[in-house]
């Protein structure tokens, strides 16, 4: 199996778990153009991140081209104890995605 | 081509709310609904207000000094610009970033589930130097922040 696109570390503190992620991704914003070429690079990005826990979407963040290449994102929620799992799922312009799991530390 | 007919369709639905059937069935009148699609004429606008306007319905926002804004005063590069927003204003319900320097301003909008934080972090592009303006959006009313980083290499260009 491939090597997932997606890190994730979970730790939660006083009620509060603090989720941090890093996703390999190229974010083309379509707008950068080939040096070699002169053409533009197609935009190819992420577009949404969403985060479950216990069943519910925590968090959903939409992107555009202009978040960093491999993007990293941290967020905070609260509901939610050590040993609970998260989903972490990810969907580009171009149809791709993946998830991921983590146990919250 | 695509995407053209999406957002005429999309200016319909919101302009002619009436006509709720067409926009509705094609999922496009769903801009301000929590954990809603991907709103790509929000993202695609040229100016920021523009892109408040396609993605929180407006773009009045009063400045809050409950959002604090982390972002370098010097991005030697705008490539890699680390920013995080953390929001006190109780019934936070998302937090867009923007900044004004970028072709298609409107660059991250996360939307917060039951149970989330007043804050994200992440690391954005920025094409020059400019402002990175954080929403918020609170119980129907919009919050605004704003740092102004100067950039020293570009990071959309080539």
């Amino acid at each position: 199996m491939a090597k997932s696109s997606i890190k994730i570390r979970a730790k939660e503190k006083g009620g509060v778990t603090t989720v941090k992620t890093l996703i390999t991704h190229p974010m083309e914003t379509g707008l950068r153009k080939n040096k070699k070429t002169g053409k533009l690079i197609p935009a190819h990005f992420i577009e949404e991140v969403t985060c479950e826990a216990g069943g519910k979407k925590v968090f959903v963040a939409e992107m555009s081209g202009g978040v960093s290449k491999n993007p990293y994102l941290s967020f905070k929620f609260t509901g939610a104890g050590k040993g609970d799992e998260i989903k972490l799922s990810w969907v580009d312009n171009k149809g791709g995605s993946d998830s991921a799991t983590a146990k919250i530390r | 081509m695509n995407a053209n007919i999406k957002r005429r369709l999309f200016i319909k639905g919101s302009v002619a709310a009436g006509t709720l059937g067409a926009a509705a069935g094609a999922g496009l009148l769903t801009p301000q609904t929590v954990l809603a699609k991907w709103s790509e004429s929000a993202f695609h606008a040229k100016s920021s207000a523009t892109a408040l306007k396609n993605l929180l319905g407006s773009d009045a926002a009063e400045e809050s000094s409950a959002i604090k804004i982390k972002a370098p005063d010097i991005a030697e590069n705008g490539a890699v610009v680390p920013v995080s927003v953390t929001s006190s204003i109780p019934g936070t319900e998302s937090i867009s970033i923007l900044s004004t320097g970028n072709q298609t301003p409107l660059i991250f909008n996360a939307k917060l589930g039951p149970g989330a934080k007043g804050f994200v972090s992440t690391r954005i592009k920025m094409g020059k130097t400019g402002d990175v303006v954080a929403i918020v959006k609170a119980n129907g009313k919009l919050y605004k922040a704003s740092k102004a980083v100067k950039v020293t290499i570009g990071g959309c260009g080539g």
